[in-house]
Parts: structure tokens; C-alpha cells; sequence
């Protein structure tokens, strides 16, 4: 404790840690084992924590320059070894160049004959002497419990291990000690947990005949860390936990744009396409061309000379690939040309971690700027929702974190069960959500298209038919109806009765036109009846002003000759006189 | 496991028993441990032993090699089975049976 307050103080950010360097558990314990103090693995059997030890050492020889010493209570360093080697761990290599010891130390309660008060002062000279050997960093007491059996004395071994640690932290060496679990204790002594200052519970559970690995971090001294289960898994590298990848939410985010691999789906997103490094989710009843969306996808994403790495969990890959050249995208060429990857398996054949490990294995060595997943409801074969969620929940942000284009397609159908799982479960999580699904009208069923959600971008809030032909998927255009959008026959008869009702009114138009046309000449007619009618009246009027001008001068001239008759008139009324 | 010397085998020098004590500088223990050998070999096996005190302080190599746990340890290498007797031996009558002794009133002086 004094040494505890004394280093915490001098270097109070952080508590010096001595990283594992085993994939994941430094994350949850925030940069490892607690450098330099004992640290209890306890766990059934079958849980790996051997495993884990010697990984310990074996990484910290090979990663971080540490050399450590293994003793080991149960098994010989032979068969350690032998244990060991399918994970590519040479112990005797590293025995051998002097970065590693294992000392073997046997307890045999039949040949040990107590007579008397003693220590175990010779367990403290070996490990010492070991230690200094291979100027060790690193301590493994592979089940020291083991010392249970052979020593009946129960209070000298407790005083002994308790001084053991203590010893072992005066050293400076980063320990760590496993321990069977007990009955409702984390160790069958009760005694390493107290003594130890980080406590990593392992565990190992079957549901549904499905075996998940789990680990707890149950305490760590003097140092925050992540608190819930984890599963791990026991790889061909060793283990691994996961999450392996973010449990915040940071990644960078691309302002590219990945095409869907369909234009006129496209052409529904405001910015014609996904955002690169973004999540899809495709979601669909049985038959609504979900894979071949996907397959699209993939296609695209081929051409445009990247790499895509497609898992099918219901499809053999030639399958998927004949079946898709039925519909005009051609998978093969580029499946030969190394550009796409596909893995089928049956979900089923793994459990979910493992399935999520080999998709990590695969995304490493692949190095893919898509994966596509079909489907992921799949996997619920193999657990139960809650676990799938997580699982995809740590898949996505991986993906994300890779900035790799996520593709997933899931199905639902009309059950509770899964459209909660999708709706609920793996909606939040992803970016863009298509449906498709079954427009099902009289005799006969359509499918259509439409965009749930688009994170970041607009899109088109329409419900679009689409049809699957032999040269992809096309989407049509937007018939709308009385009552809405309709669809295949539907889609037809609308189409037909607007082609009758533009004819009839075209028709309309003409007659209407002609009738125009017809009271225009009727009219013009009139206005020429009018007009001569008019001129006849002038003509008349006329001639009755004409008459009058003549009239009126021969009673002019009359006058003048009535006038020219009395003293000035003699030859000018004559005429007028004549006329009379 | 170890197989059984014939007498006749042995130099005629070899003593019958061949005990190898392992100790831990001067502790309380280590030093109680010497005592009680000496005593127990002195009184019943005077003459037919060899005992060999080992310092595994001053040669901690030898704790791996003999598989030392707690200290002191008394191995009997011979005669018969090897024998590992565990602290400071001041439990006689255990030590003598283990050693194939009787115990002072018994008659039967080992099975040899």
C-alpha cells in the first residue's frame, strides 16, 4: 500500500500498466495488466486461462522486449509446449534463446511427508532463481492452487502465497496467477482474488448448444476499465476479445459517395449514392430481390476497380454467381480477377464470435472497400437477439472504423420476432435503410423500393416499383393513381385509361376547335350579310338624297326663273316652263 | 519409480543411508531441521548414513532440479523409495517411519 500512494502520486494520470499485447483485452483494461503487481485469471475448465497466461509471456518476449518465466503447477513444460505449438507459440525456441523459463513443479501429496514447521522459501528460490536467469518481467503461476493438494497445512500455504505476492510485487514483476473457479467463489481457496489486483473472470457457457467464451474484468486496482462480459475467442493466433475495435463512437467519415450499383436508385438519394464508409441496410420479405440489390452492389463496386468482399450465408458462391448472370450482373469476372471475395458458410457452422473473428481475419487480409453481408438475420440462427445486436453493433463500428462501406441485407417477414429484431435492433445502428417489399395487389405481387432513412442526405420519399430483368434491376416510373402509387397491372390499367382519357380529351379539343371555327364562319357570314344589307341601304339612302339635290334645284332654278320673268327674267324659265 | 539398488551393488564404502537435507541459510526452521537430523541419524543410524546439508541459498539451481517446494526438505535416497519429508522434522515419529525406522520402543529396526 505505501509503495501503492507513493507511485500514485509521483505519476498521477495514469497507473503504469504492462499491455498484453493479446487482441482486445488491453482496450478493456484500458492498457493492460497493472505493470509490476499480481493479476488472478480464475475460470472453469476449458476456459483458456493457461492459455492466456502463456500468451502473456510469449507476447510480452515477443512484442514488448519482456522476458518471463512460466512456472507451472499441472502440466509439464514438454506438454505446455506441445499445447502451445498450433498457435504458432515456440516455447522451446524461446527457451532456448533465453527470453523464457519453465519450470515444471511437480506436487505430489503421496510423496511429500510433512514433520514438522516449514515454508515454502524453496518455491520463492526457484522462481527467484528463474527470474533473475532471464531477467524476467513477466511471471506465470499456471494454478498455483495445486499447492492445496500436496501441503496439508492450509494456514501455512495462505500465509505463504499472501507473502509470495507480496514478494512477487517487491520484484517488480507483472504476474499473473490462475485459479480454478470455486463454488460460487472466483477461486476454490478464497484467497487469490484479495491478494491479486486485478481480477479477469473467465468464463465458459453453453446456450443452445452453442458455446460462448466470456470474459469480466471483476476488479482492477486503482484503474477504471470496461465492466461487461466480452466474449473471446481461442483463435489459430491465439485469444482474442472482443470488442476488438472501438467502444466509443470515433472514426472519421468520408464525404465520398458510393454508388448503389442501381442509377435509378440512385438517383432517389440527394446525393446519388451511400456516403463511403457508411452502413446499408436492405431490408425485405422472402423474395424481394434482396441479393440481387446486393449483387449490384458488389458489381459496382468491382468496377469501379475496388475490392468487395461479399458474405453469403445461403448461397453457395457458384450459386450466387449463376444466379446473378441470370440477371445481368456479372460476379465471375470479377471473382477472377480478385477484385471480389465470396464467403459462404452457413451461420450455423460457427458461433457468432466466431463468425465475427473470421470476418475480421478476412477484412485484414482482404483489405475490401465493401463487405456485403447476406443476410444478417442468418445469424440469429445461432443466438439469441440481443447477441446477434452486439455482435453487429461491434461489426459495424469495425466497419466503420475501417471506413469500409457496410452492405447488409436482412430479412423479415410478417413474425414479430425478426422485424423487431431488424427494426429495433440494427435500424439504429445503420446509416441508410432501404425496404423492399411485396405490393401485393389483386392476383398478383410487385415489388417496391423505397428509402426508410438516408443519414446526412436527402432522399426521395416515394415508393418505387421495381422489376428485376435480365439486364439488373430497373426501376419504373412513378405511376400514381386515384389511391395512390400503383403497381404492375394496376400500373398497366392506370396507364391505359390515362392513354383513353388523353385521347378522349384530345378528341374534346379538336371538336371544340372545329365548333370554334364553325362560329367563326357563321359570324363572318352574318357580319357579310350585314354589311351588304347595309350597303343596299346606303345605296338607297343615296339615291333619295339625290333625288331630293334635284328636286331641290329645279325649284331653285324654277325661282330664278320666276324672278328673271318679271323685269330681269326672260330666257331661263323658259326650260322650266317647258318641263311643266 | 527408482529402481531399487542391490546391496551388493554398492562400493562397500556407501553407507546405508543416503539422506540429502535441504535447508535455507539459518532460518528458525532450517536451523531446527539441522538439529533433529542430526539427532535422529546420530541415535538411530549411527554409522550407517551418509547426511549432506544443502544451502539452497547458495545454490538456488538445485531448488528447480530437486523439485524443492517448501524448505527444509529431507530426501531419503536410500535405501528403498525415494522419500521427501517436508519441515523442520521435529515430528519424530513421522520422520522415523518415513525413514523406515521404528520408533524407539518398536522392535522392527526398518524392513531391510
Amino acid at each position: 500500500m505505501p509503495e501503492n500512494s507513493s507511485s500514485a502520486s509521483a505519476t498521477l494520470p495514469q497507473l503504469p500498466k504492462a499491455p498484453t499485447g493479446i487482441e482486445g483485452l488491453d482496450e478493456i483494461t484500458e492498457g493492460g495488466l497493472p505493470l509490476g503487481r499480481p493479476t488472478l485469471i480464475c475460470g472453469s475448465a476449458g476456459c483458456g486461462k493457461t492459455l492466456m497466461g502463456i500468451e502473456f509471456l510469449v507476447r510480452g518476449i515477443t512484442e514488448f522486449n519482456e522476458p518471463g518465466v512460466l512456472m507451472a503447477f499441472e502440466e509439464t513444460a514438454e506438454e505446455l509446449a506441445a499445447n502451445v505449438a498450433s498457435l504458432g507459440f515456440d516455447l522451446k525456441d524461446l527457451q532456448a534463446r533465453k527470453l523464457l523459463r519453465v519450470d515444471h513443479v511437480h506436487v505430489d501429496r503421496s510423496e511429500i511427508e510433512e514433520t514438522g514447521e516449514y515454508d515454502l522459501e524453496g518455491l520463492f528460490i526457484r522462481l527467484g532463481y528463474a527470474i533473475d536467469a532471464v531477467g524476467a518481467k513477466r511471471v506465470v503461476l499456471d494454478t498455483i492452487e495445486s499447492l492445496f493438494s500436496g501441503f496439508p497445512n492450509e494456514s501455512v500455504l495462505r500465509s505463504e502465497i499472501r507473502r509470495l505476492f507480496r514478494w512477487l510485487k517487491d520484484k517488480g514483476v507483472t504476474t499473473i496467477i490462475t485459479a480454478e473457479r470455486g463454488d460460487g467463489t472466483l477461486t476454490r481457496q478464497g484467497l487469490e482474488e484479495y491478494v491479486s489486483d486485478c481480477v479477469i473472470l473467465l468464463d465458459n457457457r453453453v446456450i443452445d448448444q452453442i458455446t460462448t467464451r466470456r470474459l469480466r474484468v471483476v476488479k482492477y486496482r486503482g484503474s477504471t476499465h470496461g465492466t461487461n462480459e466480452y466474449p473471446y475467442l481461442i483463435t489459430g493466433e491465439g485469444i482474442s476479445v472482443l470488442p476488438v475495435t472501438s467502444l466509443r463512437l470515433e472514426h472519421e467519415v468520408s464525404n465520398n459517395i458510393v454508388s448503389s450499383g442501381v442509377p435509378a436508385l440512385d438517383e432517389m438519394f440527394g446525393r446519388r449514392g451511400f456516403y463511403e464508409g457508411s452502413s446499408v441496410l436492405v431490408t425485405g420479405t422472402a423474395g424481394t430481390a434482396k441479393t440481387t440489390l446486393a449483387a449490384a452492389f458488389a458489381e459496382k463496386i468491382c468496377e469501379e476497380n475496388k475490392r468487395c468482399l461479399f458474405f453469403a450465408f445461403e448461397e453457395s458462391p457458384q450459386q450466387l454467381i449463376r444466379n446473378m448472370a441470370s440477371v445481368g450482373i456479372d460476379l465471375r469476372g470479377h471473382v477472377n480477377e480478385g477484385r471480389l471475395r465470396i464467403e459462404a458458410s452457413r451461420p450455423t457452422l460457427n458461433g457468432l464470435e466466431q463468425h465475427l473473428v473470421t470476418l475480421h481475419r478476412l477484412v485484414k487480409e482482404f483489405k475490401p472497400d465493401a463487405v456485403v453481408i447476406d443476410p444478417i438475420t442468418n445469424l440469429i440462427t445461432v443466438g439469441n437477439i440481443s447477441e446477434v445486436r452486439s455482435m453487429l453493433t461491434r461489426l459495424i463500428d469495425f466497419l466503420k472504423v475501417s471506413g469500409i462501406t457496410a452492405y447488409f441485407t436482412a430479412l423479415i417477414n410478417g413474425g414479430v420476432g425478426r422485424a423487431e429484431m431488424t427494426e429495433e435492433g440494427v435500424s439504429s445502428l445503420v446509416d441508410t435503410w432501404i425496404s423492399v417489399r411485396d405490393l401485393e395487389g389483386v392476383g398478383e405481387r410487385n415489388r417496391g423500393l423505397s428509402i426508410l432513412k438516408s443519414r446526412g442526405m436527402a432522399h426521395s420519399n416515394q415508393v418505387r416499383e421495381f422489376i428485376v430483368t435480365e439486364h439488373g434491376i430497373e426501376l419504373l416510373d412513378v405511376v400514381l393513381g386515384p389511391t395512390g402509387i400503383v403497381t404492375g397491372a394496376g400500373r398497366l390499367t392506370q396507364q391505359l385509361q390515362e392513354h383513353a382519357q388523353a385521347l378522349a380529351s384530345q378528341q374534346e379539343t379538336e371538336r371544340r376547335d372545329r365548333e370554334l371555327e364553325r362560329r367563326r364562319r357563321m359570324l363572318e357570314a352574318n357580319i357579310a350579310n350585314l354589311r351588304t344589307e347595309f350597303e343596299s341601304v346606303e345605296e338607297e339612302l343615296r339615291q333619295i338624297s339625290t333625288h331630293e339635290q334635284s328636286r331641290n334645284e329645279a325649284l331653285q332654278s324654277g325661282k330664278q326663273r320666276i324672278t328673271a320673268a318679271n323685269p330681269p327674267a326672260f330666257n331661263a324659265p323658259l326650260s322650266g316652263e317647258t318641263g311643266k | 519409480m527408482e529402481p531399487e539398488p542391490s546391496p551388493g551393488f554398492r562400493e562397500p564404502a556407501a553407507p546405508e543411508y543416503l539422506l540429502h537435507l535441504y535447508i535455507t541459510g539459518a532460518t528458525v526452521n532450517s536451523t531446527r531441521a539441522v538439529r533433529n537430523i542430526k539427532d535422529i541419524c546420530e541415535q538411530y543410524l549411527k554409522g550407517r548414513y551418509e547426511l549432506l546439508i544443502i544451502d539452497i541459498f547458495q545454490q538456488p539451481e538445485l531448488a528447480q532440479q530437486e523439485d524443492l517446494i517448501g524448505v527444509p526438505t529431507l530426501i531419503k535416497l536410500r535405501p528403498g523409495l525415494v522419500r521427501r519429508l517436508v519441515g523442520d522434522l521435529s515430528d519424530r515419529d513421522r520422520v522415523l517411519k518415513a525413514l523406515g525406522l521404528a520408533s524407539p520402543p518398536d522392535d522392527p529396526a526398518g524392513h531391510e
